[in-house]
């Protein structure tokens, strides 16, 4: 009996696997109490898988740290509302596609599209917030919101990073 | 991740170092409002050894840039890697904050 391929959310969306049997992939899954002084931890845990499977050194050091922070700090702060009892799942698949990270937490979710509040007009410039989601939608090629229907609902927010082409374009 | 103050002349530099994050944010605020608390009226922010800012530690520069201001003082920042440009760019904050080049730049702009 051939054995059962687990499906694998890719960079390259849901159709085809563009990357080839021989292609390396890593996954990594954490589950963490919430709690925002972890944060600093789990990014650079990933920041790090990143570089080694040879992403480019500003993905790695902006916008794989910047994003996650951001994707995390909600769903502690807004979606467990910081109760260290609720729990947090990190889930991150690299691969040559790109990368996705999936944080889920525990609470109601929110409307993505509801949330296009641009943080950069002059009235906005000086708020002290109001900047987490534009920055998750600047520094990644596409940011989505479902909710987990298996089991307990859980809020899932992914966050989709594709690997540039090489400078050569071989 | 740690924050250092130091006295240079009637500017008190803080080096951050690591990162500014929603988890240490708070510290970074404290430390700076009990210098103003104390009299201090110019601060001086060195990044050379923060690895990234998120929207949590932008929100904080924003609030103490308005405490100080409140209070006839003057913030500035210093030292930004090529990330913090393009984030600062990103948000157009640098619009909103006068950055130098390096901290003795900084320094010589009060």
């Amino acid at each position: 009996m051939a054995p059962v391929r687990e499906r694998w959310p890719s960079a390259a969306g849901s159709t085809g696997d563009p990357a080839g049997p021989d292609a390396v992939r890593l996954a990594l899954q954490l589950e963490v109490p919430t709690d925002v002084r972890l944060i600093g931890r789990i990014v650079q845990l990933v920041s790090r898988q990143a570089r080694e499977l040879e992403f480019p050194a500003a993905i790695c050091s902006l916008n794989v740290p910047v994003a996650l922070s951001e994707a995390l700090s909600n769903a502690m702060l807004r979606g467990n509302k910081e109760d260290p009892a609720k729990r947090v799942r990190i889930r991150v698949m690299v691969d040559p596609a790109g990368l996705v990270m999936e944080i889920t937490d525990e609470g109601r979710g929110f409307d993505l599209e509801t949330c296009t509040q641009d943080p950069t007009t002059p009235a906005n410039v000086v708020r002290e917030d109001g900047r987490g989601l534009f920055l998750m939608r600047r520094l990644t090629d596409r940011v989505e919101r479902y909710t987990e229907a298996h089991g307990l609902a859980r809020n899932v927010v992914r966050l989709t990073i594709k690997r540039p082409p090489p400078a050569d374009g071989s | 991740m740690s924050f250092t103050m130091t006295k240079h002349g009637n500017v008190v530099v803080v080096d951050v170092d690591g990162q500014l994050i929603v988890g240490n944010r708070q510290e970074l605020k404290q430390k700076v409002l009990d210098e103003l608390e104390k009299g201090e009226r110019k601060f001086l922010i060195d990044f050379a050894r923060t690895g990234y800012i998120d929207s949590s530690g932008l929100g904080v520069l924003v609030s103490l840039s308005k405490k100080i201001r409140e209070q006839a003082g003057e913030l500035r920042l210093a030292d930004l890697n090529d990330d913090l440009k393009t984030l600062f760019e990103l948000t157009k904050l640098d619009t909103l904050f006068q950055i130098a080049d390096n901290r003795d730049r900084g320094l010589e702009s009060f």
